[in-house]
């Protein structure tokens, strides 16, 4: 039994050792001076997706920060569509993502497709947010009420309410081409975005 | 007994190390001090290698570039301000290589905090950058600077015997390129 237990102190004591020494890095633009609230290293995945690739994608309508209700149907034999799901405002790596994107709009444009972002947040505060980040291309919507309804039917809806760090591919047919959900804590890579997007012509 | 005593060394030693790689994982880089260790990868463009007065493959360090000024900005495509202040430094790029004076005394490279070569090529192609961007896509450098925010901007004066020292580092502010200039020129002791 004293073995046992041994064995059990060691190992915890190498999980925590691990999670020490390797701690999760964001950058943090100067942009947001003070105003980013940590929330420290996050169980990478907690949701179970509810689509998968070759599915039609779930019907929505959302409120977006520029006033107008955005939905998802008025893009259908129209517009490819990319759906960001980012876990919430004012935090490290989610600040860090959709500028991004704002500086590559070439990317969508050149295979006809456009971006829809999307948190839990409410409009006021996606907006104090987003203003932050200089003027956006795209539209930028809020799924607070029914709390994160639309993430549920993702199923990207993590258990404290918030959402996952998610990107959703979607063709001209509402057909469901491309999944990632990311690790919460890290920023998904452009050029795997890119890369999804370009094979949409194939 | 002895058991008891080997539980007490582990977590002794994993206490100290992490106190010590936190410790060292917060100190942005500073005045007076030296650089952290930046292995950052040879340039593939032939241009870029002649600008920064480099040669041979495989990576190199900063105090091997050929000048008596190395500006370096830590940034990333993802950063609001450092899309927003992109043109200015283009503009102390400019000003540098069309002064005579000044144009092999001072070089300046960016460097992309968390981002690939893809994402570093879609900021230079956005903002049509002239110097070189450098990726850092696993943090690895972001961390050794003790994870500053974006941008900041490290002034590195290199001697003659190519020991080196920064002689002024700041997070954003940056001022526009004239007084950029000034600061650098100041600071580095290229202008008394």
């Amino acid at each position: 039994m004293q073995t046992k237990q041994f064995a059990s102190f060691i190992m915890i004591v190498g999980i925590l050792s691990f999670f020490a020494f390797v701690p999760v890095a964001f950058g943090i633009s100067e942009a947001y001076k003070e105003n980013i609230y940590n929330v420290g290293t996050l169980k990478p995945l907690d949701s179970v997706l509810k689509v998968k690739v070759g599915n039609r994608a779930p019907s929505f309508a959302l409120p977006a920060v520029s006033g107008e209700n955005v939905s998802l149907s008025q893009y259908q034999g129209k517009k490819n569509v990319v759906i960001s799901f980012v876990p919430a405002a004012w935090t490290p790596v989610c600040s860090d993502q959709w500028p991004g994107y704002n500086i590559a709009k070439s990317i969508f444009d050149e295979n006809d497709a456009i971006l829809l972002g999307i948190t839990v947040d409410n409009i006021p505060t996606l907006f104090a947010w987003t203003n932050q980040m200089g003027k956006l291309w795209f539209s930028v919507l809020s799924d607070f009420w029914p709390h994160g309804a639309v993430a549920k039917k993702f199923g990207v809806l993590r258990s404290n309410g918030v959402t996952e760090r998610a990107l959703f591919v979607i063709d001209k047919k509402g057909i469901i081409r491309y999944i990632d959900v990311h690790d919460i804590n890290q920023r998904p890579p452009l050029e795997d975005l890119a890369n999804a997007l370009e094979k949409l012509g194939k | 007994m002895k058991r008891t005593a080997i539980l007490l060394t582990i977590t002794t030693t994993l206490v100290v190390a992490l106190a010590l790689s936190t410790l060292a994982a917060n100190k942005p880089p500073q005045k007076g001090e030296v650089l952290p260790v930046m292995n950052l990868p040879m340039p593939k463009n032939p241009v870029e290698k002649g600008y920064l007065g480099l040669s041979g493959d495989g990576s190199f360090k900063i105090p091997q570039i050929k000048a008596n000024v190395v500006i370096v900005e830590i940034f990333s495509m993802y950063c609001p301000y450092c899309q927003k202040d992109a043109p200015g430094i283009n503009e102390l790029y400019n000003l540098i290589e069309n002064n005579s004076d000044l144009k092999n005394k001072i070089k300046l490279i960016g460097i992309g905090a968390g981002n690939s070569t893809y994402e570093v090529e879609v900021f230079k192609k956005t903002y049509t950058v002239p110097f070189p961007l450098f990726p850092d896509k696993d943090f690895t450098i972001h961390k050794a600077c003790g994870e500053v925010r974006t941008p900041y901007f490290i002034v590195v004066k290199i001697n003659d015997d190519k020991t080196h020292q920064i002689v002024h580092s700041q997070l954003g502010d940056y001022p526009g390129a004239e007084p950029f200039l000034e600061l650098v020129l100041k600071s580095s002791g290229l202008k008394q």
